[in-house]
C-alpha cells in the first residue's frame, strides 16, 4: 500500500482517514486544517495535537494564503513523471494561519520565486483526488 | 571534564566503490570488517560481549541477534540505530554510554555498507536508490504531501535550507563551491578516495549542472558503497591496544523533525544542540578542537554545521569560510579525508568516515595528510533532511 501514481507515474496523495478531511475540502477548494483550541492551527493532519497531544481539535477552513518561507527549483524531477514536470519550484510556505506546508509552486515563472513571495492554494484535481498546490496570490487579495 | 569511560581502540574502512565490486552479504561484510577491526586493535575476539550494526539485509528484522550468531558473539548488548547519516556516531556514544554504565565491556560498531550479491553468486554493482526515503510508506505525512509536491530524495530539501540561508544572511553560491573545492584537495591525499586524482575548481562547480537551485552537481555527494567499523572499549582494555586510544570524551544527540516542512527552524538546526551537549559534556572549548570532521552531504550541511556547531556565528559562515582554508594543511583542517564530498558516501559507512579519520588523526595514522599536532577532534553525523543530529567530542589518551 505505497505511493499511488497516476498514469504517466507522478506521485498522488496518500490519503488515509486522518488526512481524508483535507483532501476533500480540496475538492472543494477550501484550505482546510485542524485548530486545537489551547494550541491553535497545526499541519499536516494529526489523530492529537503535537503541542498538547489533545485531542479535542476542530477541522476548519483557513486562508489558504501565505508566503514562501523557501523554496528550490528542482531542474531534475529524480523520478521519471516528475522529470516531466522540471524545472518546477518546491515550497516551504509559512501560512497566514501559523503553520508550514509544503507543495510544488504553479502559475508562475520559476525563475521568479522568491522567498518572502505571497501566495495562496491552488486546486489540481487528479485520478481518484486533488493535489493542493501554491499560486502567487492574485493583487489586491 | 572530559570523558574517559570508554574508548576506540579498532578501526576498519574498505575503500569505497561506485560500483561494488565483491560478492559478499551483509554477515559476510560484518565478519571481515570484525576481524580487520579486532586485528587493527591487537584484541581477541572472545573479548567482544557487545553489537552495534545495521544495514543487514539478510535479516532485515532481529539484525542484531543475527550479527551475534553468524560471529559467534556472546552479547551483553545488542543494537541497532536507525539516525540515517547520524547512525555511526549514534552507535559510537550508544557503545561508549553501554561501556560506561556497565552493560558491557567491547563492542563492535559494524556498517556494512553493500549491496548483496546476485543470486547467481556474481557482485550486484548498484541498489536502486529509495528515492521516497521510506515516505511512501502507507500512512506516512510524506506521502501525503511532500512526494506529491515532488519533494523527494534529499537534494531539494537541503537546497531549501541553502535557499533560506541566502534569504536569511545572503551568500554566495562562490562560498559554497569552496567547500567543495577544499573537500576535493583533500582528497587529493587519500588514495581510498572516489575523488582521488581529480581535484576542482570553484568554476567547475559554478558550471556543473543546476540539480535544485542553487545547489549544483559538484556540491552532492556520490552514492557509493563500502564498509567499516570500531571497537570501542573500556580504558583497562585500551591501555593494551596497539594503538593510542581515542577517548569519546563527549556526546550529544538531538532531533526535531523528519521533513525538512517541518523543521521547527531551518537555520537554527538541531546539530546546535548535538554540539553543545558534546562540548559540555567533554569540557573543551572549540579553539582547543584541531581537526573538525562534520558530515557533509551537501557543502550547505557543512555551512550551516559550522555556525550551529558553534564554530564560528550564526551568519557568520560566509565569512569564515572565505578566510580559512579548510584543507587538511590549512588553517582549519576539515575533513582531512576529504569527507564524503571527496571521499565518496557509502551509506552508514559514509558518515563512519568522519570517525574514522578522526581517530587516524588522533592516532598519527594519517599518512599523507597527518596533522603535526592533533590530540582532539570533533566530528557528526547528520541524518535525513539534516534532522538526526549526533555530534562527538574525541580525545587522544
Amino acid at each position: 500500500m505505497g505511493t499511488r501514481h497516476d498514469s504517466t507515474g507522478r506521485p498522488l496523495p496518500l490519503v488515509n482517514a486522518t488526512t481524508k478531511p483535507h483532501f476533500d475540502a480540496a475538492r472543494e477548494r477550501r484550505f482546510a486544517m485542524q485548530r486545537c483550541p489551547r494550541d491553535g492551527f497545526f499541519f499536516y493532519p494529526r489523530s492529537r495535537c503535537p503541542r498538547c497531544l489533545g485531542d479535542d481539535w476542530r477541522w476548519e477552513t483557513a486562508s489558504g494564503r501565505g508566503a514562501v518561507h523557501s523554496f528550490t527549483v528542482d531542474r531534475t524531477g529524480h523520478v521519471p513523471a516528475l522529470a516531466k514536470l522540471a524545472p518546477y519550484a518546491i515550497a516551504i510556505v509559512e501560512l497566514d494561519d501559523g503553520p508550514r506546508c509544503t507543495a510544488r509552486l504553479v502559475d508562475c515563472d520559476v525563475e521568479q520565486v522568491r522567498v518572502g513571495m505571497r501566495v495562496e492554494a491552488a486546486y489540481e484535481d487528479v485520478e481518484g483526488g486533488t493535489v493542493v498546490h501554491f499560486k502567487p496570490e492574485l493583487s489586491g487579495a | 571534564m572530559a570523558k574517559r569511560s570508554a574508548a576506540i581502540v579498532g578501526i576498519a574502512e574498505w575503500r569505497p566503490e561506485r560500483v561494488w565490486s565483491r560478492p559478499m552479504f551483509s554477515l559476510e561484510a560484518c565478519a571481515e570488517l570484525a576481524a580487520l577491526g579486532l586485528a587493527d586493535a591487537g584484541i581477541e575476539k572472545g573479548e567482544v560481549d557487545g553489537l552495534c550494526i545495521g544495514g543487514i539485509y539478510e535479516s532485515p528484522l532481529f539484525g542484531p541477534s543475527a550479527a551475534a550468531e553468524y560471529l559467534g558473539i556472546r552479547a551483553n548488548f545488542a543494537e541497532t540505530v536507525d539516525l540515517g547519516g547520524a547512525t555511526s556516531a549514534g552507535m559510537l556514544w550508544r557503545a561508549a554510554a553501554a561501556i560506561e554504565v556497565g552493560a558491557c565491556e567491547t563492542v563492535l560498531v559494524l556498517c556494512p555498507s553493500i549491496p548483496p550479491p546476485r543470486p547467481d553468486g556474481a557482485a550486484r554493482g548498484k541498489m536502486d536508490f529509495p528515492i521516497y526515503l521510506g515516505g511512501d510508506a502507507w500512512g506516512s505525512p510524506q506521502g501525503a504531501f511532500e512526494i506529491p509536491a515532488g519533494l523527494v530524495a534529499a537534494t531539494p530539501s537541503f537546497a531549501m535550507v541553502a535557499q533560506r540561508y541566502m534569504a536569511r544572511y545572503g551568500l554566495r553560491e562562490e562560498t559554497l563551491a569552496k567547500i567543495a573545492v577544499d573537500a576535493r584537495y583533500n582528497a587529493q591525499f587519500n588514495p581510498d578516495a572516489i575523488f582521488y586524482g581529480k581535484p576542482i575548481t570553484v568554476d567547475d562547480v559554478m558550471k556543473s549542472r543546476r540539480v535544485a537551485d542553487p545547489l549544483k552537481l559538484l556540491e552532492i555527494v556520490m552514492p557509493c558503497f563500502g564498509g567499516g567499523a570500531l571497537l570501542v572499549t573500556t580504558p583497562e582494555r585500551a591501555a593494551r591496544a596497539r594503538h593510542r586510544p581515542v577517548f569519546v570524551a563527549g556526546f550529544g544527540e538531538h532531533l526535531t523533525h523528519k521533513s525538512i516542512s517541518y523543521a521547527p527552524d531551518l537555520l537554527d538546526n538541531p546539530i546546535r544542540v548535538a554540539a553543545e551537549r558534546a562540548f559540555r559534556m567533554a569540557g573543551v572549548a572549540h579553539a582547543d578542537v584541531e581537526v573538525v570532521q562534520p558530515y557533509d552531504c551537501f557543502t550547505i550541511t557543512v555551512l550551516v554545521t559550522l555556525e550551529n556547531a558553534g564554530f564560528c556565528g550564526k551568519g557568520e559562515g560566509e565569512r569564515f569560510v572565505s578566510e580559512h582554508s579548510l584543507r587538511w594543511d590549512g588553517d582549519f583542517p576539515l575533513n582531512t579525508h576529504g569527507g564524503q564530498l571527496g571521499a565518496g558516501q557509502a551509506g552508514t559507512a559514509g558518515g563512519l568516515s568522519h570517525i574514522t579519520e578522526a581517530v587516524r588523526q588522533l592516532q598519527g595514522r594519517a599518512t599523507g595528510r597527518q596533522l603535526k599536532k592533533c590530540d582532539l577532534a570533533y566530528a557528526n553525523g547528520t541524518g535525513g533532511m539534516m534532522a538526526e543530529q549526533v555530534a562527538l567530542i574525541l580525545q587522544g589518551a
